[in-house]
């Protein structure tokens, strides 16, 4: 078995042994389902889809995703366990992306057990499945790039919280960037290029657009580069440490 | 084996570790002894790779660690300072998953965790989570991790650290059980440590190499090299004639249980003429002991030292 593999088990198995993993199910099928029902009106707008699911993720990710980041570095420099980690012959490379796939492995099977809502929409109605599985799948690609970022800044502190808050700052930095209201703000103070450019790092842009069931190549590929970049920032940041 | 050339580490403006050249053998059980902080762990991370160096080389088994960082680390089985495992796994558990990432095949790894199974003596905790065992018992896991894939280089901090008599004994006998064909470094704060063990020291205090020597040659340094010590109730007269033989240089009384060392001068041998003196003297002597010479004095006088002085 290659070091990644056997780094992503040994993640996921600990996820599950120490409660972390059944509370954030729990809070997560919990949420999504209330927020769906309560805060996106799925029973009052009449339509057989998945919408007002999918516009609640960001926001749940957003609390969630971070919480389960934080601990991926943190938790090795507190304990000394990286030093055992990064003393078997296994690259940075592969150690992160063990644990990235770990997380993000994770985050899919939280989404899965969401399928519940999808049975009952199917129940009540004939909704567009495809739609709803595009949605499904802007909907992970968006967890993997919070995870690689919670990844990524998790290597700069031996705290889970500095590193929760980070994770938490920047998602919400990349959700708002492409908002009408921030836009407007830059419009009169920077140039239409630029504003552009910002508008086009927006994650919700890039997810709402999967999830309306226009499946890009430009978008797959936004969420793929994020995901890359953030993991490999993460990597410079360990290979740094090691040199300092 | 292991070796390093000019190793420098530094931290801001601290160097940690100050061109450190040293070299161990298979076959040789060195010891790399220190005050605290002296930069035996950081020395070590160096060699197994997980701090890089500010300037110079480490080698294990031939390769760079920092040009063959995969190869050097393959070749080296290293527990870490304080023997840390991930607590919420049971022992087989981590075992398995160190065999996972040292890439053993599964009949192959089912066979060697058996065997250090058995060698650390863990059968009894296999199914139990690292973080209820006792320290003894961590260390132990910390151990088999190092030695599961029967490294020929084994590097290990400090491993004795924390246990009771009886533990460090076992460990000790593991070490040296396994010292015939393997190089081993082991780093210790312990004198006594060096005598059960190494037969090659190397002391280094504030990142420099001070001594690298046998255990006998760091001995024979001391002053209490070949002096002569006995207990002889009502000794004060023989101090005075043994004050006189010609080889001895100094005598010294311990003020409180009345026992007698006698130095004697450089090359010179005593024991027989002290002996012969103390006879002549009809005085009762209940034991009489030849000193190898005192490693903590001989540690003091290096580490505590100008640190300038000669490498052996």
């Amino acid at each position: 078995m290659s070091p990644t593999l056997a780094i992503m088990r040994r993640e996921l198995r600990s996820y599950f042994v120490t409660s972390l993993a059944w509370v954030f199910l729990v809070i997560f099928l919990v949420l999504a389902g209330l927020l769906t029902f309560y805060a996106g009106d799925f029973y009052e707008r009449g339509l057989a889809d998945l919408q007002p699911f999918f516009a609640v993720h960001p926001w749940l990710y957003l609390i969630l995703v971070p919480a389960v980041s934080m601990r991926m570095w943190p938790e090795e420099a507190r304990d000394g366990t990286q030093e055992l980690l990064l003393t078997l012959p296994v690259t940075l490379r592969q150690a992160m992306l063990g644990k990235f796939l770990a997380a993000w492995l994770f985050l899919g099977l939280a989404l899965a057990l969401t399928f519940p809502l999808w049975i009952t929409v199917n129940y009540l109605g004939s909704p567009d499945n495809g739609v709803i599985l595009a949605g499904y799948l802007g909907s992970w690609l968006m967890a993997g790039a919070f995870v690689s970022i919670g990844a990524c800044l998790s290597t700069l502190t031996r705290s889970q919280v500095v590193a929760f808050i980070l994770t938490a700052l920047v998602c919400v930095l990349l959700i708002l960037a492409g908002q009408p209201q921030v836009l407007d703000f830059f419009q009169g103070t920077l140039p239409r290029r630029l504003v552009n450019g910002v508008a086009h790092l927006s994650m919700l842009r890039h997810f709402e657009a999967i999830s309306r069931g226009v499946l890009d190549l430009r978008d797959l590929i936004y969420f793929l580069l994020t995901i890359l970049a953030w993991l490999a920032g993460g990597v410079l940041i360990l290979e740094l440490k090691r040199t300092r | 084996m292991i070796e390093t050339d000019q190793l420098t580490r530094r931290y801001g403006s601290l160097t940690a570790v100050d061109g450190l050249t040293i070299r161990a053998e298979p076959g040789q059980v060195l010891g790399l002894l220190g005050p605290n902080g002296a930069g035996k762990t950081t020395a070590m991370r160096l060699i197994a790779g997980f701090l890089a160096p500010t300037s110079g080389t480490a080698r294990v088994c031939g390769h760079d660690v920092v040009r063959e960082p995969l190869a050097a680390r393959r070749a080296l089985g290293y527990l870490p300072e304080g023997a840390p495992s991930y607590g919420e796994m049971t022992v087989r558990e981590f075992l398995v998953f160190i065999g996972r990432m040292r890439g053993l095949a599964p009949e192959v790894g089912r066979q060697r965790f058996d065997q250090v199974v058995s060698r650390l003596q863990l059968e009894d905790v296999l199914e139990q989570c690292i973080d209820t065992l006792s320290k003894g018992l961590r260390r132990r896991v910390g151990l088999a991790q190092a030695i599961l894939h029967d490294p020929p280089v084994l590097m290990l901090d400090e491993p004795t650290d924390g246990l009771d008599p009886n533990q460090k004994h076992a460990v000790r006998q593991l070490i040296d059980a396994m010292a015939r064909e393997r190089t081993i470094l082991i780093s210790t704060h312990l004198l006594e440590e060096v005598h059960a063990l190494c037969n090659r020291v190397v002391i280094i205090a504030r990142g420099r190499l001070l001594a690298d020597a046998t255990p006998a040659e760091l001995e024979a340094r001391s002053r209490y090299h070949g002096a002569v010590s006995f207990s002889a109730p009502g000794s004060g007269l023989s101090q005075e004639m043994l004050g006189r033989l010609p080889q001895v240089t100094a005598i010294e009384v311990d003020p409180l249980d009345g026992r007698v060392t006698v130095f004697p001068r450089p090359g010179e041998r005593i024991l027989e003429p002290v002996e012969n003196l103390l006879r002549q003297q009809g005085l009762e002597v209940s034991e009489i002991q030849l000193e190898r010479g005192r490693l903590d004095e001989v540690f003091r006088q290096i580490t505590l030292g100008d640190g300038a002085e000669g490498r052996a």
